[in-house]
């Protein structure tokens, strides 16, 4: 069986930022794997393991920049990697979700993947939306917020348990294919070996233009337009104590006391 | 015309989140001068429309297909109510269960999406407000498109309070049963354990600053030294360090003490959702933009490795060597 998984380079921003017209600065960002993604790797590689006929491909719509992130994915576990890149995709101010599904979708159809795994939400867009938009896309089934996973690739059934909110779990067979949206939490993501890392260098990855896809650059148009980014205005009317740690420290523990949390 | 709302219900009760929605939705029908529909799927469908009939509501769709979620029940029936209905605006919860069918009804009736609104104004286009990079920015969107959705963030807008009169009116769904890719078989709860943080006064709360699990037995000791209970956010539960049942925010425990103490948590809006009802919150985090500061009534803008030795220190506790 073959397992997809949608890998993402996400912008990170430093404490201190600075906006520059509708984005961050390029020097306020920095770049790294998605950290719901890490999650998707990790149960898609951990499948891989337990299973001799699995194969593991990484979909990512990047730059070049982004290979460094895919090699990462490579080096956990990952066997080949297809990422999709483009002027009109350099050019567009931002994918919207119906884009990413359209291109994602795009190299899904050419895949042919029994079971799909993404991230919950991309940690800089944070849409939530893109997996299961994908799975429409490309006439899939799905389950977004997947926190417990056991496949029976065999009865084509995907059991999984659904995070809702306020401890509450919900429990669900989903038929394959499909797409899972990824929670964090749900297995404990490897750290790539020094011998992963080696042999990621030479795991294939292919870049994909629209063209290739068989896309039409019109794919990345939006009727969504970006009109403005800023710093929310502060809603803060904390007290800030001023001064060294143990001054600090102690503002706080004479509150405490006067508060009653503790004697004396 | 017409807004389009649809509620949201999980074992029997009717989720806050809906009322919101209520708010929201007559919000945005006043700037479109239309009406606002609000629609219940599955469950007891007219006790959820007597509890929806707020001020502001025109109509009420009542679906009776099944008792709990299932997206395929609802990707249908919210796609015929809507091309039955013709709306301008879809606004559905973001929550869980709301992203688990409303980007498929998008991308089903090539419908704009925009998920995790907070804020939105004017109609034509209408302009949306949503945070990114983590919440340290907000954006603008104009929505250039005749028919769109919206996912509304909980604990945005007030919950609709005043009753209504709105005409509640049974729709007709035509469930394709063969098509329905899922099956529910049942919900879990996560473990209770050793310790229920919702009945703590006082919480002594960590998270990702902590930065390793290693860390941890000094915010235990700041708590025993205060006799508070400790809690944590969500990084600190996924990485396996403190057990499920320790996890304040929405995914987690939904707690109110008398103090809570935040220590190394930025204050994501999943956190903060678990937390803010405390009546007294502190805060200490090395970032002054922190979120958290926004809720905080006083904090420390600090090294949690230099403030919290000092802390334990004040109560007679000793502070564990690192």
């Amino acid at each position: 069986m073959k397992i997809l998984v949608t890998v993402k380079e996400v912008a990170e921003v430093d404490d201190e930022f600075e906006i520059d017209g509708l984005d961050i600065a390029e020097g306020s960002l920095e770049y790294d794997l998605n950290e719901w993604d890490d999650y998707a790797i990790e149960e898609a590689v951990t499948i891989s393991e337990a299973r001799d006929d699995v194969e593991v491909v990484t979909v990512t719509v990047g730059p070049e920049r982004a290979e460094e992130t895919i090699r990462m994915a490579l080096a956990k576990g990952a066997d080949r990697a297809v990422r999709v890149w483009d002027d009109a995709i350099e050019d567009a101010q931002f994918l919207d979700v119906d884009a990413k599904a359209e291109l994602l979708g795009a190299v899904a159809a050419e895949e042919e993947p029994d079971l799909v795994l993404s991230g919950v939400q991309a940690g800089d867009d944070s849409n939530g939306a893109t997996g299961v938009a994908l799975a429409e896309t490309i006439g899939f089934e799905w389950a977004a917020v997947v926190n417990q996973l056991d496949l029976d690739a065999d009865a084509g059934v995907a059991s999984v348990h659904r995070e809702l909110e306020g401890g509450i779990e919900e429990l669900t067979d989903v038929d394959l294919p499909a797409v899972l949206t990824i929670q964090t939490g749900i297995n404990e993501p490897r750290y790539a070996s020094l011998r992963g890392i080696r042999q990621a260098q030479r795991k294939p990855l292919e870049v994909r233009s629209l063209e290739d896809l068989g896309l039409d650059p019109s794919v990345v148009e939006s009727p969504l337009e970006r009109t403005s980014m800023y710093e929310p205005t502060s809603e803060s009317d904390a007290t800030v104590w001023q001064g060294s740690a143990d001054e600090t420290a102690e503002s706080l523990a004479s509150l405490l006391r006067e508060k009653g949390v503790i004697e004396g | 015309m017409t807004v389009l709302a649809v509620a949201e219900h999980r074992r029997g009760d009717l989720r806050d989140v809906s009322l919101e929605l209520v708010t929201a939705g007559r919000e945005l029908a006043d700037e479109l001068d239309t009406d606002l529909a609000v629609a219940v799927v599955g469950g007891d469908v007219d006790a959820f429309a007597g509890r929806l009939d707020r001020e502001g509501v025109d109509t009420i769709y009542t679906v009776s297909e099944g008792e709990e979620f299932n997206h395929g029940v609802y990707t249908q029936a919210v796609e015929q109510l809507h091309a039955d209905l013709d709306p301008t605006a879809l606004l559905v919860p973001n929550s869980v269960n709301g992203l688990d069918y409303a980007p498929a009804v998008a991308d089903d009736l090539g419908l704009s999406l925009v998920t995790d609104v907070v804020a939105f104004e004017g109609g034509d286009p209408i302009e949306v407000i949503r945070e990114q990079y983590g919440g340290k920015v907000e954006t603008t969107y104009d929505v250039e498109a005749d028919q769109y959705v919206l996912t509304i963030r909980p604990a945005e807008w007030p919950a609709a309070e005043a009753s209504g009169d709105a005409t509640t009116e049974a729709f007709e769904a035509d469930i394709d049963e063969a098509a329905l890719g899922t099956t529910v078989n049942g919900f879990e709860e996560v473990a209770g354990g050793d310790v229920d943080i919702t009945e703590a006064d006082v919480l002594v709360s960590v998270g990702r600053g902590i930065e390793d699990e290693e860390n941890i037995p000094l915010i235990e000791e700041l708590a025993d030294a205060l006799g508070a209970t400790l809690s944590s956010s969500r990084p600190i539960v996924d990485n396996g360090w403190l057990p499920q049942n320790r996890q304040v925010g929405q995914s987690g425990k939904v707690v109110t003490p008398d103090v809570y103490i935040a220590i190394g948590i930025s204050g994501a809006v999943q956190h903060v959702a678990g937390m803010k009802g405390s009546d007294t919150i502190v805060a200490i985090n090395t970032d002054p933009n922190a979120p958290i500061y926004d809720i905080a009534d006083y904090g420390i803008v600090d090294d949690l490795f230099e403030v919290v030795p000092e802390l334990i220190e004040q109560f007679g506790g000793e502070a564990p060597d690192l």
